[in-house]
């Protein structure tokens, strides 16, 4: 059966009317945040607590927009007679945010956590160049770092978690056994024969 | 003394109409377009959802330098913009908002004349604008214009004679003065005729050939700023104001209402004309753009059959009563 003729014009002018009806989409930002999904790539927040300078993210970078000056310092040895250790000492830790591209491939990368995903998107400025932020302006962002969204139900346990439960629950399994007399008995701790 | 008081009186009434009714149009149709497209619209100007907006692009249009390109026709081009506002100054003047004679600013006994008349005379403006600014788009757009017209202006004459017919005057405030309720579903024909073309003849969208922004950049006022493009832009809406309230008093009964058409007749008629200019808002939303092939199409094959149609129509009736 055909349309009755005129039928669309009238189709259209409902879909109008029934839009305006309806709650706007119109998000008020200035005036209203917007409310942001968990990992939200906003900006790149700096744990430089855990950096050990390894440079691992700054090569990566496709960009190269992160810069990292560091120097070695030599700390005397903890007990007399040892060995002398070195570490890094990070100087500065910069990235180009003009230049990022949000690709999130330096916060993969990182093998000590020390880079993380800050839902912070404010930090427009006026001169391309005061977009290169430096460590100070990194490590405030990390305060605005969510926690990680929770797990899934019934979800695995996350490693660490699993693996620090496992030895607590292998020493609380000790204790009651521990008497000054008997010397402890071997664990099983390898393999676990059944 | 009195009597030039009496007529300043009226002068001042008309005039600010003129000037707020266009205003209040503008804003609806910022507002109630956005929320058709599921948008807010403008929200900070003046604070309470952006009511001044149309005041601050009034304070904007004021301060932009006004340009007249070195290759237009200087006074023809400068002219243009108040041929374009002013007819529709002259038909406001003539309207009857009520059934009182304080409610008209002049009672014009060739009224339905007298109004078309002028409001063709609006259309010269876009014209004059488009010959005269030296820029091929406005040329376009002004030979658009003409065309857009010659096609509707007949449709809406045809319509209007039906109604004059109808009530044997042709004066506004007798055409009233003979409306009955039963002419709106004898005359809607005519009604719808008359608003259609009425509506191309502003051009507003989806008839807006003449100006369509994204072919011929802005038509005829293509090369006008500043203050001269806002009168363009005020004409328009005084335009809506007009048709609006010229379908509503030759069509829709004007003053008559439910109930008090004695002292509510100047409501009733706000009303019915705040009712049609929603609806000439909601078209241009719901409604892409006609192609300049399928505007003449609508108004020679469509709209004036149908015009004359319903004179036949009215005819017949209006000698089946009298017999």
């Amino acid at each position: 059966m055909t349309p009755l003729p005129g039928s669309g014009l009238a189709k259209g002018l409902a879909v109008t009317l029934r839009t305006m009806t309806k709650k706007t989409v119109t998000a008020q930002y200035p005036d209203a945040q917007p409310e942001l999904p968990p990992r939200t790539r906003g900006v790149i927040g700096l744990f430089e607590e855990n950096c050990t300078v390894c440079m691992l993210c700054a090569r990566e970078c496709p960009d190269w927009c992160i810069y990292i000056d560091s120097h070695k310092e030599t700390a005397p040895p903890a007990a007399p007679g040892g060995r002398e250790r070195s570490r890094n000492v990070l100087d500065r830790f910069a990235i180009d945010f003009s230049l990022c591209m949000y690709c999130g491939i330096c916060i993969e990368v990182c093998p000590f956590d020390a880079l993380f995903w800050s839902p912070e998107f404010e930090y427009a400025e006026t001169d391309i160049h005061e977009l290169t932020h430096e460590r100070d302006k990194l490590r405030e962002w990390m305060w605005t770092v969510p926690e990680p969204p929770a797990l899934d139900p019934g979800a695995e346990e996350p490693k660490e978690i699993a693996a620090a439960r496992k030895t607590a629950d292998k020493l609380a399994a000790r204790i009651p056994q521990t008497d000054p007399d008997s010397p402890p008995e071997p664990t099983e701790e390898k393999g676990g024969t059944p | 003394m009195n009597d030039a008081l009496d007529v300043a009186l009226r002068l001042a009434i008309v005039f600010v109409v003129f000037l707020v009714a266009p205003l209040l149009v503008g804003q609806t149709e910022h507002k109630v377009m956005a929320h058709m497209q599921g948008r807010l619209g403008p929200m900070y100007a003046g604070g309470f959802h952006g009511w001044a907006q149309l005041v601050a692009d009034g304070v904007k249009f004021a301060q932009k330098e006004d340009v007249v390109p070195a290759a237009a026709d200087r006074r023809v081009f400068q002219l243009a913009p108040a041929v374009a506002l002013l007819p529709y100054l002259l038909v406001l003047a003539v309207i009857p908002a009520g059934p009182k004679d304080g409610a008209v600013g002049q009672a014009v006994d060739a009224g339905v004349f007298f109004v078309l008349a002028v409001m063709g005379v609006g259309v010269l403006g876009s014209l004059m604008a488009g010959w005269a600014s030296a820029n091929k788009f406005s040329l376009l757009g002004g030979v658009r214009t003409a065309a857009q017209l010659l096609s509707y202006e007949l449709p809406m004459l045809l319509a209007a004679a039906s109604v004059a017919m109808a009530a044997g005057t042709v004066s506004l405030s007798g055409i009233l003065q003979a409306f009955e309720w039963w002419w709106l579903p004898w005359q809607i024909i005519g009604a719808l005729v008359f608003f259609v073309a009425g509506l191309a003849e502003l051009q507003r969208p989806p008839f807006d050939m003449p100006v369509a922004d994204s072919e011929i950049i802005f038509g005829a006022y293509t090369e006008y700023t500043g203050l001269r493009f806002a009168l363009f832009l005020l004409a328009e809406y005084a335009g809506i104001v007009i048709l609006c309230a010229l379908t509503t008093v030759l069509f829709l009964g004007g003053w008559h209402g439910p109930f008090g058409d004695d002292g509510l007749g100047w409501f009733w008629t706000l009303v019915k004309t705040a009712l049609l200019a929603f609806v000439i808002i909601w078209l241009r939303v719901s409604y892409p753009r006609l192609r300049e092939d399928q505007l003449q199409k609508l108004a020679w094959t469509t709209l004036v059959p149908l015009a004359l149609a319903q004179i036949a129509l009215t005819g017949i009736v209006k000698v089946a009563i009298n017999q």
